[in-house]
């Protein structure tokens, strides 16, 4: 019996009479709610379309939180700099935090070529057509580079501000670039992704007195989006910035309270 | 598109909960603020139905407004998406409702 409703655990429910049956419950259910309908019968169903995804992700979640294994999901535009930064990032790190990527791109293994170069263990995912990971292919991705207790795993998102902000992968943390050759607006163009992210990177920002962005409008447009979103401003080419990141990637791998940046402009 | 995905999704997960039977209709709930756009789903469902057991299947498609509460004043409020803020100014808001996307039910034949 489904502890939550009442109704049969296993297989259809019945419940008589035709129509008129608003049975409102959010509880995640493997059965179905038949009512005869005339001819038909409506079944009633009430599945969340991402339940898979998300109960893969929960599970992905769990396994990485009992071995000591701190994820995250790297997202932006295509061009924004994740793999230069991942690329930086490894350098640095070498022989302080043993980093894992999982590599998603539509086709080539290029991205996974510069990671591994750089030093990372690297699993490359090819979406075809897809344009985003799913939590399952993040947990193949994840069977096959084993991470060790204490190592971080950067999930590389498929280069797009859209779709990926929607399917929940078993990350701990949500990170989203934003290089300012891409125009200041982006944040309320696509709210969606940078609503859910923890920690926003402002690329490129050596080429600031090249381009028209005001960094102060940004922070404050992010912040109507996403008030509670940290901003780094960030140079892979300078270094500006790589300081401050290390030091948030650092704690954010072992789980531990992760140093804001000071200021949002 | 993530749209044809989700719509794949729908598809898969209809096969699993009424394996066999023939099914004429599907309703979804696609909340405002969910992210998926309906008529993108409109336009993928067709398609990905040929050749399954929800082949000319009618689609309905409810669109619930997004809900947000004030943690700041206690306001209930539809938000101006993508800005949630209350109209006391707090952007300390929690989303209620308006971001599920569910599969309500379906009719079998």
């Amino acid at each position: 019996m489904c502890a939550t409703c009442g109704c049969a655990g296993d297989g259809a429910v019945v419940h008589g009479a035709a129509g008129g049956h608003d049975h409102g419950h959010d509880h995640a259910h493997d059965h179905a709610h038949v009512v005869p309908h005339g001819d038909a019968r409506t079944v009633q169903l009430q599945q969340k379309v991402l339940a898979k995804n998300d109960g893969i992700a929960a599970g992905t979640r769990a396994w990485l939180a009992k071995r000591g294994v701190g994820m995250l999901n790297l997202m932006s535009s295509p061009g924004a700099g994740k793999t230069t930064l991942l690329e930086g990032t490894a350098r640095a790190l070498a022989g302080t935090l043993d980093i894992a990527v999982i590599e998603g791109d539509q086709e080539t293994a290029l991205d996974a070529s510069r990671i591994s170069a750089a030093g990372c263990r690297v699993v490359q995912i090819n979406t075809g057509s897809g344009c985003h990971l799913d939590a399952a292919m993040v947990a193949r991705g994840l069977d096959e580079l084993g991470p060790a207790p204490g190592s971080a795993v950067v999930i590389e998102n498929v280069g797009n501000l859209v779709c990926p902000a929607l399917f929940d992968l078993g990350e701990a943390h949500r990170v989203v670039l934003a290089a300012v050759t891409e125009g200041p607006d982006k944040p309320m163009k696509y709210p969606q992704m940078f609503r859910q992210a923890d920690l926003v990177l402002l690329t490129k920002v050596d080429l600031l007195p090249y381009v028209e962005f005001d960094t102060g409008r940004y922070a404050a447009d992010l912040a109507r989006v996403n008030p509670s979103a940290g901003v780094i401003q960030l140079s892979a080419t300078t270094g500006e910035g790589m300081g401050t990141w290390l030091t948030w990637l650092t704690a954010a791998a072992r789980c531990e309270p992760r140093p804001l940046p000071p200021g949002r402009g | 598109m993530h749209e044809l995905a989700i719509t794949e999704g729908v598809v898969a997960a209809v096969a699993e909960r009424v394996p066999g039977a023939r099914v004429t209709s599907v309703r979804l709930e696609i909340g405002a603020m969910s992210g998926v756009v309906a008529d993108s789903v409109r336009f993928c469902f067709d398609l990905v139905t040929e050749g399954t057991n929800l082949e000319g299947a009618n689609l309905e498609i409810i669109e619930p407004a997004a809900r947000c509460l004030c943690r700041t004043c206690a306001a209930e409020f539809s938000p101006d998406w993508p800005i949630l803020l209350c109209a006391c100014g707090s952007a300390d808001v929690a989303v209620l409702s308006g971001q599920d996307m569910r599969i309500l039910s379906v009719e079998v034949a």
